[in-house]
C-alpha cells in the first residue's frame, strides 16, 4: 500500500481548469443519455 | 489510555432493474448470489449473537419487537472477513474489523470491487435487454435514503452520554471534508414541498437527520446511534455505530472521515476533547453546514460563541495536535495516524482558503466542480435533469459509466492491494482467523459471524470458537498455530489462550 504525501496533495487550481475541459468532454461522453427518464426512474427504498 | 480503534465500513448500495419489473429485494439476492456463483463455498451468517434492539442507554427494543430475522435473504461471510448480504433491499457489504484507517480504505475498496464483480456475473446471466446497476451513494432524490455506517471500538468506562454530546460537534462539522454533495434537498414524507431543487449541497445524508440521539437507523434518524451491540466482550467494549456520515468514492475522504473520526474518539476517552466545544442544535446545525457550500453558515454554540464548520474543525485540530504529543496515537495506529492529522490540518485549510484546491480530494468539491461546469458548458437551469444525473452517475458502479472515477480523485491503494483484499484478510485482528479457516476449510465452517466461528468437527459435533476480542486471532497469534493444523478438528486439539 501507498500514499501520497500530504505536501503534493492539493493541485493548483490552474491544472484542475485546464483538466475540467477534458472530463467534461469525457462526461458528455459517458451521461446517461435520457437524462430526465433515468433521474425519475431512480427511486430507491429506504434503507438504514 | 484510549482502547485501539478498531474499525469498519458497512455499504447499503442503491440498486436498479432496467429492462424488467423486478423488485429489489430479489434484484439484490441475485447480485449477491452472484458473487457466491463463483466462489460456491461461502458459509451462511450466524445470527445467535445479534441484538440490534440493545441501546447503549441501557434497555432493548428486542424486549418489545418481533426482532428482524432475515432468514430468506442472502447472508455470507466472505474469504476476507466480510459480511456480503442483502439489507433493507439493498446489497450491503461490511468490511472485515480492521485496525487502522488506511485499512480501511483499502477494504471498503474491496467491497466496490466486490460488486463489481457481482454486477459483472449477475448482468451476464440476464437477458440481454435487461441489466442491474449499483450506485454507491447514500439517496434517491426522492427522500428515501440508505447508509454507510462506521463502527469504532470504544472503551465501556467512557460515559456514552459523553461520547455523544463529544462526537456530535466533529459528525456535524466533518462534513465540510467527507460530504459526498447532492444536486438538490429533501425532507422525508415531504417530497417535493420542502426540496429546493436549486441548491447543491455538501452531503447526501444531513436532510434525513431529525433528533440528536436514539436507536433508530430507518426513520426519524438520530446524528448519534444509541444501538449497544458490541460484537465483543460487553463488560470492556462498546462498538460505536456511526450512520452520520456519507459513502464516498475518494479514498482520501474516507481515509479522513474514519482517521479523524478514530483520533476524536481516542481524545474523548482520554478526555483531552476540548469540552466547551459543543453545538446548541446539532440536528439544526447538520442541515445549515450542508446546505452552505460557500462554508460561511454560522453555528450557535452552547457557550455562546458562533462558529462556522471550519472555526470547529481548526478548533478540534489544534486539540488533536495536542493530544498526539500528550498521549501519542498508539490507538489509531501511530504512523496512520500521523498522516491522518498532518491531511487533516491541509484538507481545512484549503478548504478555507478555496475549496476548489482539494477538488481531488473532497466528494463534493469534485462533484460540485463537475456540475457546475456541465451547466456552464451548455447553458443549462439549475433544475435541468442532466445535472441530477451528473450527481447519480457520480456514483455508478460501472467502470465504463462511473463520474467519480473520472473526476481525477487521488488513490491511496495500490490496485493489487485491492485485489488482494477481495480475498484475503486483514492480518491484524480476529478477521484474520475468521477469513482464514473460511479459506482452509471451506467445507467445516457452518457458520460465522463477528464475534464467533462454528466448526462441524466429525464425531464431536459442533463446535463454537468464541472470538470476544477484537485484536486476539491475528496472523501474530494464530498464523503459525493454522499452518501447523491438518484440519479443524487437529485446530481445535491445539487451541490455547490464542483469544
Amino acid at each position: 500500500m501507498t500514499s501520497q504525501s500530504s505536501a503534493t496533495a492539493n493541485k493548483d487550481v490552474k491544472n484542475l481548469t485546464a483538466e475540467l475541459d477534458s472530463l467534461l468532454d469525457e462526461i458528455d461522453e459517458v451521461l446517461e443519455s435520457n437524462a430526465e427518464e433515468f433521474v425519475k426512474s431512480y427511486v430507491q427504498k429506504g434503507g438504514q | 489510555m484510549a482502547t485501539p480503534k478498531v474499525c469498519g465500513i458497512e455499504t447499503e448500495y442503491g440498486i436498479i432493474f432496467k429492462g424488467g419489473d423486478v423488485n429489489p429485494i430479489t434484484a439484490s439476492s441475485i447480485i449477491v448470489n452472484a458473487y457466491s456463483m463463483g466462489n460456491s463455498e461461502l458459509v451462511g451468517w450466524d445470527y445467535i449473537d445479534e441484538h440490534p434492539g440493545n441501546d447503549a442507554r441501557g434497555y432493548s427494543l428486542d424486549d418489545y419487537l418481533f426482532p428482524e430475522f432475515e432468514t430468506q435473504l442472502v447472508n455470507t461471510v466472505l474469504t476476507n472477513g466480510a459480511r456480503y448480504y442483502v439489507d433493507h433491499a439493498h446489497p450491503e457489504v461490511s468490511t472485515p474489523e480492521c485496525r487502522n484507517a488506511l485499512e480501511a480504505v483499502l477494504f471498503d475498496r474491496a467491497g466496490e470491487e466486490i460488486v463489481r464483480r457481482s454486477m459483472q456475473v449477475a448482468n451476464e446471466g440476464l437477458p440481454s435487454e435487461s441489466e442491474i446497476v449499483l450506485y454507491k451513494n447514500n439517496s434517491d432524490g426522492k427522500g428515501n435514503s440508505y447508509g454507510c455506517h462506521e463502527n469504532y471500538l470504544v472503551s465501556r468506562q467512557t460515559p456514552f452520554t459523553q461520547i455523544a454530546q463529544q462526537i456530535t460537534t466533529h459528525f456535524v462539522s466533518r462534513q465540510i471534508f467527507c460530504g459526498a454533495g447532492k444536486v438538490g434537498a429533501e425532507h422525508r414524507g415531504l417530497t417535493g414541498k420542502n426540496s429546493n431543487p436549486n441548491l447543491f449541497q455538501i452531503s447526501q445524508r444531513a436532510d434525513f437527520f431529525e433528533e440528536e440521539i436514539g436507536l433508530e437507523t430507518t426513520l426519524k434518524r438520530p446524528i448519534v446511534n444509541t444501538r449497544d451491540e458490541p460484537h465483543c466482550d460487553p463488560l470492556k467494549y462498546r462498538r460505536l455505530h456511526v450512520i452520520a456520515g456519507d459513502a464516498n468514492m475518494s479514498e482520501v475522504a474516507t481515509f479522513l472521515k474514519v482517521g479523524t473520526t478514530s483520533i476524536v474518539l481516542a481524545m474523548i476517552e482520554d478526555d483531552a476533547f476540548p469540552a466547551h466545544l459543543v453545538i446548541k442544535d446539532p440536528v439544526h446545525a447538520v442541515r445549515q453546514v450542508s446546505h452552505d457550500p460557500t462554508l460561511m453558515a454560522v453555528i450557535e454554540m452552547v457557550d455562546g460563541r458562533r462558529l462556522t464548520a471550519v472555526q470547529i474543525q481548526i478548533e478540534i485540530i489544534e486539540a488533536a495536535t495536542n493530544y498526539a504529543i500528550r498521549f501519542g496515537l498508539d490507538s489509531v495506529d501511530e504512523q496512520i495516524g500521523n498522516d491522518v492529522l498532518q491531511r487533516w490540518r491541509n484538507v481545512v485549510s484549503s478548504l478555507q482558503s478555496d475549496p476548489l484546491t482539494v477538488a481531488n480530494i473532497v466528494d463534493w468539491v469534485a462533484k460540485k466542480r463537475i456540475v457546475e461546469g456541465f451547466a456552464r458548458r451548455h447553458g443549462l437551469q439549475a433544475t435541468d435533469p442532466r445535472l441530477k444525473a451528473i450527481d447519480l452517475q457520480y456514483h455508478d458502479m460501472r467502470v465504463e459509466k462511473c463520474l467519480a472515477l473520472r473526476a481525477g480523485l487521488d488513490v491511496l491503494c495500490l490496485p493489487q492491494d485491492v485485489m488482494w483484499s477481495m480475498v484475503h484478510p486483514p492480518s491484524s485482528t480476529r478477521a484474520y482467523f475468521r477469513g482464514t479457516v473460511l479459506q482452509r476449510w471451506p467445507s467445516d465452517v457452518v457458520a460465522a459471524n463477528w464475534d464467533s466461528v462454528v466448526f462441524d468437527i466429525p464425531n464431536q459435533g459442533l463446535k463454537r470458537i468464541p472470538m470476544p476480542e477484537p485484536l486476539r486471532g491475528t496472523r501474530e497469534l494464530v498464523g503459525d498455530l493454522l499452518k501447523g493444523s491438518q484440519n479443524p478438528a487437529d485446530l481445535i486439539a491445539k487451541l490455547g489462550d490464542e483469544f
